[in-house]
């Protein structure tokens, strides 16, 4: 038996809770750069994912890249480089948005908190961070204003039906209250923890952004006033499997510099009235035409498990491939995204998949494929 | 880690246990099982496939990866655990026992002196 791994060669970074990690025995991986949990010993991927649907999960997301743009103008500043509408956020309002290439190809999908009138936290993919500052620098109107305080940041999210008591148990404050989409400021022993209620796994539950000095401290708290009601922490195994229940998009898969956010079914996020921003005009094009292709869902008629490049195959020819694949813990059944001609898109249609060679009936079907009672 | 003495094993985390002197049953380790996850889909050979030591001849699956299954050694498919197609999760609980994967008979018994005692399996994983 052998297991293909990803590179292990270069010098992996660590974030603040390695240490942690490895004490609670967490397997770690080498993922975009970082050395992180995949899945915890004694626990394992379909342990945590429950936890998390169930309780409550914990996850350190410390390497993902936080870019702050401020100052005069920084408003005009965002919106030219997003899709989203960024002037109708207010302050302490959060938005899903992409970056794109004048083209209309996806640089990356990233949220956007207005933390005040002229300052705006961007938090993007960690394999991205280098390219988005860069894409953003030859854009911005004023490229000084493109800073790069990944370093600055540490970042734990707490994803499930128990997030909020766990939260007010350790650090009060408004966010506890609040539906998605909105970031405010809390205080942990002194230290000011920025609290967003968003997150990548469909159940209510909040992403915190702390200094990198107190994330050990916020990591134990969490843990010690979430455990006893079932919470846990959670690896990258299981964050991958809830985001793909429900069918959130993981750049590198379902978002590519070569596929459009209406192939990546995240046109919601792109506006176009009113705005001038990276992309605009090969986008109107785009949406005016209509997408040639479509991200799908698929279950599996025949037996197998359809996973990321499998090739999909319609009337014996290769005419999409598989971007994320996987069995659902949720259902019990496996699950996949698809990114297929707009004719094959319907739900309803079957269409086959190329499993190492053995041909596999699927079915596209209705997305989310996991609906969340009270999730957000 | 469960790596029993009376049985035969590889680099890959395969284990053979000798039925006669050339039929052997193989599975995967108890180390190769925790490694992997909890197993929710198994690919196996079909009875009377050929095989030759060091083919691919399926894969198991965890939820998040996909390992291929060895022939540990030649011989011909005698018969497959089909138990596991509704049951993958036989491999976690069992490895040594209602988990095994295969039978073979074999080409050429003389391979299974290729093959490492479990002590030097174990003395494998913990380098590993």
């Amino acid at each position: 038996m052998t297991e293909a791994t990803q590179d292990a060669g270069a010098t992996l970074r660590r974030t603040p809770l390695y240490a942690a990690h490895v004490r609670a025995g967490g397997q770690m991986v080498p993922f975009a750069g970082w050395d992180m949990p995949v899945q915890y010993k004694g626990a394992g991927l379909e342990v945590e994912h429950r936890a998390t649907r169930e309780a409550a999960g914990l996850f350190d997301v410390s390497h993902m890249g936080e870019v702050v743009i401020e100052g005069p103008g920084a408003e005009d500043e965002v919106d030219r480089l997003v899709t989203a509408d960024v002037r109708r956020l207010g302050d302490g309002d959060a938005t899903y948005a992409l970056l794109c290439h004048p083209d209309g190809g996806v640089v990356d999908d990233l949220y956007v908190y207005r933390l005040g009138a002229e300052r705006f936290l961007l938090v993007v993919n960690a394999a991205n961070v280098d390219k988005d500052v860069a894409h953003m620098k030859a854009h911005a109107a004023d490229p000084a204003r493109i800073v790069d305080r990944s370093d600055d940041f540490a970042q734990i999210a707490l994803q499930g039906p128990r997030a909020a008591e766990i939260l007010a148990a350790v650090a009060d404050g408004e966010a506890c209250d609040l539906p998605r989409n909105h970031i405010r400021v809390h205080d942990f022993r002194g230290a000011p923890l920025l609290v967003a209620t968003t997150g990548y796994t469909g159940e209510a539950g909040f992403e915190i952004y702390t200094p990198p000095e107190v994330a050990e401290d916020l990591w134990n708290a969490l843990l010690q006033a979430g455990e006893p009601l079932g919470a846990r922490p959670v690896g990258l195994g299981a964050r991958d499997t809830l985001r793909l229940e429900m069918a959130y998009a993981l750049y590198g898969h379902e978002l590519r510099d070569d596929i459009n956010p209406y192939e990546g079914r995240v046109g919601w996020a792109v506006k176009l009235d009113g705005r001038d921003f990276v992309g605009r005009d090969a986008l109107t094009a785009i949406r005016a035409e209509g997408a040639s292709r479509r991200l799908v869902g698929l279950h599996m008629v025949d037996r197998g498990i359809a996973r990321a490049g499998y090739p999909v195959v319609y009337e014996g020819a290769v005419v999409g491939e598989i971007t994320s694949g996987t069995q659902s813990p949720s259902l019990g059944q496996p699950i996949a995204l698809a990114l297929v001609p707009k004719a094959l898109a319907k739900v309803g249609t079957t269409v086959d998949v190329d499993v190492r060679g053995r041909t596999r009936r699927a079915e596209v079907v209705r997305l989310p494929f996991l609906t969340v009672p009270g999730g957000k | 880690m469960n790596v029993p003495n009376d049985l035969l094993y590889t680099e890959e985390h395969e284990w053979v246990r000798k039925e006669s002197d050339d039929t052997v049953v193989i599975g995967i380790t108890a180390f190769a099982a925790e490694q992997l996850g909890a197993v929710v889909y198994v690919e196996l050979p079909a009875e009377g496939d050929a095989v030759a030591k060091g083919d691919s001849v399926g894969q198991v699956e965890s939820t998040k990866s996909v390992s291929d299954i060895y022939a540990p050694l030649s011989g011909t498919v005698l018969e497959v655990n089909s138990a596991l197609e509704d049951a993958p999760e036989q491999i976690n609980a069992g490895p040594y026992e209602d988990g095994w994967l295969f039978k073979l008979r074999l080409e050429s018994p003389a391979e299974l002196e290729e093959l490492m005692p479990g002590q030097a399996y174990a003395d494998h994983i913990a380098d590993d």
